[in-house]
C-alpha cells in the first residue's frame, strides 16, 4: 500500500519539478513516459468518460421524477450544468483548486489553464490534461446535484448563475483544501489526516448540501404540501427514465471511484468490488426498509437506495473489505429512506431526493472512513485507522472536522449566493408558469408534444 | 339522463373532481385533450423558425346525470374550474339515450 502512496507523491512532485524548471509554453518533456505511464493516462481518461455519462444519468433519473410539463426544463438545466460548470471550472476552477501559488485557501495560477505543459506526463503521474479532464467532469458531477432538488421551479437563468459560481469558485476551493493540499489537507491529529478517495464528502456533501440551501430558498412546489402541513406526492412521470438513469449512473461509478485510484493498477478492481457490493446492499436494504414503511417495494425509493450506497462508499471505496462495503451501503440503504421521509416532514421538497442521497449519505461515506477503514486508500497512510479497528477516534474527528468545514463553507456561500438571486433577479418562477410548466414558457418547446399540438 | 362534459385547466382536475363527490357524484371520465377558444395559442421559436401553440393542453371531465342533478353539476363545476383568467374551460350538456352498468346489468337512472 505504502508503494502506492510514494507513486502518487512522486508523481506530484514530478508535475511540480516539471513547472518549475519548464517555461509557460510547449517544451518538450525530460521525462520519457513508460508504458505504464500511458496505461495510468488511458485509464483515467477512460475514467473520466463514464463520470461525464453520469450527466445522462443525473438528467434521467430527474426527468423521470418530476412532471412531463417540466422535462425540457429539467434536461435544460443538466445540460446547463455541464455547459456552464465546466466552461467555468476551465476558466478559474482548476485555477483555484489545484493553480500553483496561493495558499491553504485557493490556488492562484494556471487560469484557463494557462502556464501549463498539458500533454507532459511525469513520471508515474497524469498529464495535466488527463487532471483536468478527470477533475473537470467532477466538477460537472457536483453541480448537477442541485438540479434535482430545485426541479420545478427555478428560474432557468438564476440556475445558470448558480451552476458557473459553484464550479468557478465554491467547489473549487473545497478542492483546493482537500485534493489540492489546503486546509483540511493540513488537518493532523496525532496523525490522523483526511481520507475522501473519490470524493463522498468533496464532491456528493457539498452538492447536497448545496441542493438542500436550493429548496429552502426556494420553498416547495405547489401543491406539495396541504395546508396542515402533510406531504402530499407528485409522482414522477417516467419511471423507466428515472430507472435508467440510475442504472447509467452506477455504470458511471465505475469511473468514479475506480478511476480516482489515478493508477492502471491491480487496486482499480478491487475498488470497482466494493463499489459494486455498495450499491446492491443500498438497493437491497431501501427495498426491504420502504417496503416495511410503505407497504410496496417502491421503485423510485429502490433508485435512490442504489444512489445512496454509491455516494457511502466514494469515499472508503479503497480502504474497506468487501464485507465492510456490504455494510456501509446498507446502512446507507436505510438512511436515505429515513432522510427521505425526514425532510418531508420538515417541508423541504426535494423531488428527487437528492439532499438524502448525496447530502447524507454523503456524510455517512466520510464518517464510514473513521469507523471502518482498514487498509491505506494512500491518503490514510496508515493501516487500520478505522474506530472498529483499532484505530481509536483520530481518523473519525478528522472526517467529523472536515464535513463540519465543507457544511459551513456550503452554507455561507449558497446562502450569499441564492440570497443575491432572491433578492435581484429573482429565484422561483411565477405562480402561473409554475402551474402552466416551465417547458413553453422558459424554453418555448415542449417535451412531449404530439404531432397535432401546433402549427407553423 | 344527461351527459355534461366540462373542458377545464388541467391543474383544476383536483379541485373539480372533489367539489363533484361533495355533491354525490359517483363517478367521472376524463381525457387529457388539447383546445384552444378565445384563448388563442402563442408564438414560439424551434432552432430559429417560428412556429404557433394553438393548441393548449386541457382536461375533458365527462359525467353522467339524472336530468334533475344537472344544474347542480354544472354550477359545482363553475365554481371549482373557474379562475377568471382566459382558458377556463367550457361545459356543454347533451342528451343521454341509453345507460347500462356494465357489471350489473341494471338500466336507466339505476346505472348512474
Amino acid at each position: 500500500m505504502r508503494k502506492r502512496a510514494l507513486r502518487i507523491v512522486s508523481g506530484l512532485g514530478g508535475v511540480v519539478a516539471i513547472l518549475a524548471i519548464t517555461p509557460s509554453v510547449g517544451f518538450a518533456q525530460d521525462y520519457v513516459p513508460t508504458t505504464q505511464d500511458y496505461l495510468n493516462n488511458i485509464w483515467v481518461f477512460i475514467a473520466g468518460v463514464l463520470v461525464f455519462f453520469m450527466q445522462a444519468g443525473f438528467a434521467l433519473v430527474e426527468a423521470g421524477l418530476t412532471r412531463a410539463k417540466n422535462v425540457v426544463n429539467i434536461f435544460a438545466k443538466n445540460m446547463t450544468d455541464a455547459v456552464v460548470g465546466i466552461l467555468a471550472f476551465f476558466a478559474t476552477g482548476w485555477a483555484f483548486a489545484f493553480g500553483e501559488g496561493g495558499g491553504w485557501f485557493i490556488g492562484t495560477d494556471n487560469f484557463f489553464l494557462t502556464g501549463l505543459d498539458l500533454s507532459a506526463i511525469p513520471e508515474g503521474g497524469l498529464s495535466p490534461a488527463t487532471s483536468f479532464f478527470f477533475q473537470a467532469v467532477f466538477a460537472a458531477t457536483a453541480v448537477t446535484i442541485a438540479s434535482g432538488a430545485m426541479a420545478e421551479r427555478t428560474k432557468f437563468w438564476s440556475y445558470v448563475i448558480f451552476s458557473a459560481v459553484m464550479c468557478a469558485f465554491i467547489y473549487p476551493v473545497i478542492v483546493h483544501w482537500t485534493w489540492g493540499g489546503g486546509l483540511i489537507a493540513d488537518i493532523d491529529i496525532n496523525g490522523a489526516v483526511f481520507s475522501d478517495f473519490a470524493g463522498s464528502g468533496i464532491v456528493h456533501m457539498t452538492g447536497g448540501i448545496a441542493a438542500f440551501m436550493g429548496a429552502l430558498f426556494l420553498g416547495p412546489r405547489i401543491g406539495r404540501y396541504a395546508e396542515d402541513g402533510s406531504p402530499r406526492a407528485i409522482p414522477g412521470h417516467n419511471i423507466p427514465f428515472a430507472i435508467l438513469g440510475v442504472f447509467i449512473l452506477w455504470v458511471g461509478w465505475f469511473g468514479f471511484n475506480p478511476g480516482s485510484e489515478l493508477l492502471a493498477d491491480e487496486f482499480v478492481s478491487t475498488i470497482a468490488v466494493n463499489t459494486m457490493l455498495a450499491a446492491i446492499a443500498g438497493g437491497f436494504v431501501t427495498a426491504i426498509t420502504i417496503t416495511l414503511v410503505a407497504g410496496k417495494p417502491d421503485l423510485a425509493m429502490i433508485g435512490n437506495g442504489v444512489l445512496a450506497g454509491l455516494v457511502a462508499i466514494t469515499a472508503p471505496c479503497g480502504a474497506v473489505t468487501p464485507i465492510m462495503s456490504v455494510v456501509i451501503g446498507a446502512i446507507a440503504g436505510a438512511l436515505v429512506v429515513g432522510s427521505v421521509l425526514f425532510f418531508d416532514k420538515v417541508r423541504i421538497d426535494d423531488p428527487v431526493g437528492a439532499i438524502s442521497v448525496h447530502g447524507v449519505c454523503g456524510f455517512w461515506g466520510l464518517i464510514s472512513v473513521g469507523l471502518f477503514a482498514t487498509y491505506d486508500d494512500a491518503f490514510l497512510g496508515r493501516e487500520d485507522a478505522g474506530l472498529f479497528y483499532g484505530g481509536g477516534i483520530d481518523q473519525l474527528l478528522v472526517q467529523l472536522l472536515m464535513a463540519a468545514i465543507i457544511l459551513v463553507w456550503v452554507v455561507v456561500c449558497t446562502g450569499i449566493l441564492f440570497g443575491i438571486l432572491k433578492a435581484t433577479i429573482g429565484l422561483r418562477v411565477s405562480r402561473e408558469e409554475e402551474i402552466q410548466g416551465l417547458d413553453v414558457l422558459e424554453h418555448g418547446l415542449q417535451g412531449y408534444a404530439p404531432d397535432m399540438a401546433h402549427t407553423s | 339522463m344527461k351527459l355534461v362534459t366540462a373542458v377545464i385547466k388541467p391543474f383544476k382536475l383536483d379541485d373539480v373532481k372533489d367539489a363533484l363527490k361533495a355533491i354525490g357524484v359517483a363517478g367521472i371520465t376524463v381525457e387529457e385533450v388539447r383546445g384552444f377558444g378565445r384563448q388563442g395559442g402563442h408564438t414560439e421559436t424551434y432552432r430559429g423558425a417560428e412556429y404557433k401553440i394553438d393548441f393548449v393542453p386541457k382536461v375533458s371531465l365527462g359525467i353522467v346525470v339524472a336530468d334533475e342533478a344537472v344544474d347542480g353539476v354544472v354550477d359545482a363545476i363553475v365554481a371549482a374550474a373557474a379562475t377568471g383568467k382566459i382558458g377556463d374551460g367550457k361545459i356543454w350538456v347533451t342528451d343521454v339515450e341509453r345507460l347500462v352498468r356494465i357489471r350489473t346489468g341494471e338500466e336507466g337512472t339505476d346505472a348512474i
